[in-house]
C-alpha cells in the first residue's frame, strides 16, 4: 500500500528549493556567458595567431561593417522574445535603399526620403503585426508574404543598382568620429549603439519590456494576467519593420547605392546573431546585450577568416551553421534543467 | 455546382486553367505540342519538365508539413546532391559509362539521406521547433556544397548523366518521368497503406498519437528523410539539366516556392490533412506562373509580387478567425474550434 496520509518530505523539497535559489540567475545568462567566452576565446585566437589582429582599429571595423545587421537585429530580439519571428526583414532593406536611391535620383530633398522610407518599413511592420495578431496567421507566414511583397516591390521600381550622390547621405557615410591617429568609427556604429542602448533601456525598464517578455514566457497568462498582449505584439513587428528599414538606410549609407538584391539572407544572419546571443528561440529569455555579442561572433568569424586568406567565404556559412546548433543545443539543456 | 465549388482542388484548378488561358492571348501556338527528334516539343511540355524539380520538393514538403513541421533546408540539399554527383562525375575515368553514373546518383542521393536523418534527429529527438532546426542546415548546408565544389561552378560532360534532367524516354521528358514516379509513390504509400492516416494523426497531435500507440518519433524522422531524399534528385535533376553544379542557383529560395505550393494546394501549414495531389497543383501552378511571366515579356522577379499577394489571401482564407470576421456576419454561425 502507498502511504498517503504522510506528506512528502519536506526537507528534500527545501533542498531543491534552496539549490534552485542558488542556480536559477545563473541558468539565466549561461547562453549569454557562453557567447562572451566564446567572443573572449575568439578574439584570442586572431590575436595570438594573426600579426595586426590585436589592433584597436580590427575590433572597431567589425562594428563598422556590421552596424545594420546590429540594427536590424535589436528588431529581431524583440520579435524573438515574444516568441514571434520576422523573415522579412532582408526584403525591407532591399525595399528601403531602392526606394531612398530613387527618390534621390529624382531629386527629392534627402529632409522628406529619410522620413518617408523609415515610414515605409515601420508602415510595413505595422501591418504583417496587424495581420498576425488579428487573424491569427502564424509570424512564420505572415512575413514570408512580407518579404516576397517587400522583395517583389523593390525589383518593380528598379532591377538594377542606383549609385547614391545626393549630398546629405554622401556627407553621413563618411562622417568619421576619430579617437587617435587610425582610430575612428563611422556614424552608422553610433546610430546602432544608440538604437540598442533605448532598446536594451526599454527592455529592462519599461512597461512596454516587461510586456514583450510576459508574452514570450506564455502568451495566454499574459492575456488573463490583463496585459495588452495584441497592442504589444503587433508593436513588436512594427518595431522590426522600423529597425530594419533604418538598417536599410545604414545599409545605404554603407555601399551609397539602393540595389533590389540588397540584403539577402540578411534574415538568417540576424536571426543566427540573435540566437548565438542567448535569445531563446520559444520567447521569453534573452537580453540585448546578447544580440549584441552574436552579431560580434559573427563578424569575428569574418575578421578571422579574412586574416587567415587561405580559408574561403563559405566557410563563414559552415561555421555560423556549427555555432547555431551548438547554441540551439545549449538552449534546449537550459530550459529542459529550468522545468 | 456548389459541390464543385467546394471541392478543395477546385480552386488551384481554376487558377491553372486562368495561367493557361492567358497564355493563349500572347502566344497562339501555346498548347500545339509536336514530335521533333522523336521528342515531344511545346510549351506545356516544357512547363511539366520544369516543374520536375518543384514537384518533388514539394512533394517532400507536404509530408513534413503534414506532421506539424517545415523543412527550409531543402534548397541547400538540393545544392549539396548536385555538387556531390558533379564532383564525382568529374573524378571518374569514363563518364559515359551508365554504371558508374549510376553509383554516382546513388552515393548522392545517399548523403541526401544522411542528412534527411540529422533533421529528423534534430526535431523529433532534440525536441527542437523545425523551423529552427532545418534553419541550422539551410545556412551551413550551401557553404558544405560550396566546399565540395571548391567555389566553383562545377562543369560536367556526361551522357548517361544528363539523361536524367534533359533526357527523354518514349517522347517523354525523363525528369517528368521521375516526378510522376515519385508522386505515384508518395500516393501509393500514404493512400494505400495506413501510413498517411499515421501521419494525419501525428500532425493533429503528436502526443495523443504516442498515446494511441504510434511510433511518432519514428513517423516525424521519417518525413524528413523523404524529404532530403526528394530535394536530393531534385537537385539531380536541376544539375543534370544545366550540365553543371551551381552551389548558389541550385535551389535558391526552393523552399519558400514549396511551401505556398503545399499552401496552395490547400495543406494548412498547421499539420494534420494533407493533400499530395493539390501540392503537384500547386508546383505547376508556380512553375506556370514563371514561365507565363516570362513569355508575357515581364521580369521573372516580379511574379514575386503576385506570390506575395496568393500566400496573403491565402493564408488569409485559411485563418478561421479571418472568416468569423469578415464573412461571419452574412453567413451561419459556426463553433470556433481552437487552434
Amino acid at each position: 500500500m502507498i502511504d498517503v496520509s504522510t506528506p512528502p518530505t519536506p526537507q528534500r523539497n527545501r533542498s531543491i528549493l534552496g539549490s534552485r535559489r542558488v542556480y536559477r540567475p545563473n541558468t539565466r545568462h549561461v547562453p549569454v556567458l557562453a557567447t562572451l567566452a566564446l567572443l573572449i576565446i575568439m578574439y584570442s585566437i586572431g590575436v595570438y595567431n594573426y600579426e595586426g589582429f590585436g589592433d584597436t582599429q580590427v575590433l572597431l571595423n567589425v562594428f563598422v561593417d556590421n552596424a545594420f545587421l546590429l540594427v536590424v537585429a535589436v528588431g529581431m530580439t524583440f520579435v524573438i522574445l515574444t516568441g514571434g519571428i520576422d523573415l522579412s526583414v532582408g526584403a525591407v532593406i532591399a525595399l528601403t535603399t531602392t526606394v531612398a536611391a530613387t527618390l534621390l535620383t529624382a531629386g527629392w530633398p534627402a529632409g522628406v526620403v529619410l522620413p518617408l522610407v523609415l515610414l515605409i518599413g515601420t508602415v510595413m511592420g505595422l501591418g504583417m503585426g496587424a495581420v498576425i495578431h488579428f487573424f491569427k496567421v502564424e509570424p512564420f507566414i505572415a512575413t514570408l508574404a512580407g518579404m516576397f511583397l517587400a522583395r517583389g516591390l523593390s525589383l518593380l521600381i528598379n532591377r538594377n543598382s542606383i549609385p547614391i550622390t545626393n549630398d546629405f547621405w554622401t556627407q553621413m557615410a563618411q562622417k568619421r568620429f576619430r579617437f587617435g591617429e587610425g582610430i575612428f568609427i563611422s556614424l552608422n556604429v553610433v546610430i546602432a549603439l544608440i538604437v540598442v542602448l533605448i532598446a536594451a533601456l526599454v527592455l529592462a525598464w519599461t512597461r512596454f519590456g516587461r510586456n514583450v517578455y510576459a508574452i514570450g514566457g506564455n502568451a495566454d497568462s499574459a492575456l488573463l494576467m490583463g496585459l495588452p498582449v495584441g497592442r504589444t505584439r503587433i508593436a513588436v513587428y512594427t518595431l522590426s519593420g522600423f529597425c530594419a528599414s533604418l538598417g536599410g538606410v545604414l545599409y545605404s549609407f554603407y555601399t551609397s547605392s539602393g540595389y533590389s538584391l540588397h540584403g539577402q539572407g540578411l534574415e538568417l544572419d540576424a536571426i543566427a546573431a540573435v540566437v548565438i546571443g542567448g535569445v531563446l528561440l520559444t520567447g521569453g529569455s534573452g537580453y540585448v546585450l546578447g544580440t549584441v555579442l552574436g552579431v560580434l561572433v559573427l563578424g569575428l568569424i569574418q575578421t578571422i577568416i579574412t586574416f587567415q586568406g587561405d580559408l574561403n567565404s563559405w566557410w563563414t556559412r559552415i561555421v555560423v551553421g556549427i555555432l547555431l546548433f551548438v547554441f540551439i543545443v545549449l538552449q534546449r539543456l537550459v530550459t529542459r534543467k529550468a522545468k | 455546382m456548389t459541390n464543385l465549388l467546394r471541392h478543395r482542388l477546385f480552386w488551384p484548378i481554376a487558377v491553372l486553367v486562368v495561367l493557361l488561358a492567358s497564355n493563349l492571348v500572347f502566344s497562339n501556338n501555346f498548347f500545339s505540342i509536336t514530335l521533333q527528334d522523336g521528342h515531344l516539343y511545346g510549351s506545356l511540355i516544357d512547363i511539366l519538365r520544369r516543374s520536375a524539380p518543384l514537384v518533388l520538393v514539394a512533394l517532400g514538403m507536404t509530408l513534413v508539413i503534414a506532421t506539424g513541421g517545415i523543412d527550409l533546408s531543402v534548397g541547400s540539399v538540393m545544392a549539396i546532391s548536385g555538387a556531390l554527383a558533379c564532383l564525382l562525375i568529374g573524378d571518374l575515368s569514363n563518364p559515359d559509362a551508365v554504371g558508374p553514373v549510376l553509383l554516382v546518383v546513388g552515393a548522392a542521393i545517399a548523403l541526401c539521406l544522411v542528412f534527411g536523418l540529422w533533421n529528423g534527429f534534430l526535431v523529433a529527438v532534440l525536441g527542437i521547433q523545425p523551423i529552427i532546426a532545418t534553419l541550422i542546415l539551410m545556412v551551413a548546408g550551401r557553404g558544405v556544397a560550396q566546399l565540395i565544389t571548391g567555389g566553383q561552378i562545377l562543369n560536367v560532360r556526361s551522357e548517361p548523366y544528363r539523361v536524367i534532367g534533359a533526357g527523354y524516354f518514349l517522347a517523354v521528358p525523363v525528369s517528368f518521368l521521375i516526378a510522376a514516379a515519385a508522386v505515384a509513390l508518395t500516393v501509393a504509400l500514404t493512400r494505400r497503406t495506413a501510413l498517411g492516416l499515421l501521419l494525419e494523426s501525428v500532425g493533429g497531435s503528436p502526443t495523443a498519437s504516442r498515446l494511441a500507440g504510434i511510433r511518432a518519433r519514428r513517423i516525424t524522422i521519417m518525413v524528413y528523410v523523404f524529404a532530403a531524399a526528394f530535394a536530393g534528385v531534385a537537385g539531380l535533376i536541376y544539375s543534370s539539366d544545366v550540365s553543371s553544379a551551381d552551389s548558389n542557383a541550385a535551389g535558391n529560395l526552393i523552399e519558400l516556392n514549396a511551401i505556398l505550393a503545399v499552401v496552395l494546394g490547400g495543406t494548412a501549414l498547421t499539420g494534420g490533412r494533407f493533400s499530395i495531389a493539390g501540392s503537384v497543383l500547386g508546383a505547376v501552378i508556380i512553375t506556370t506562373l514563371d514561365i507565363t511571366a516570362v513569355s508575357v515579356g515581364v521580369p521573372v522577379e516580379t511574379t514575386l509580387l503576385f506570390k506575395a499577394v496568393v500566400v496573403i489571401i491565402l493564408c488569409l482564407a485559411q485563418s478561421a478567425t479571418f472568416r468569423a470576421k469578415v464573412f461571419g456576419r452574412f453567413g451561419p454561425k459556426r463553433a470556433e474550434v481552437p487552434a
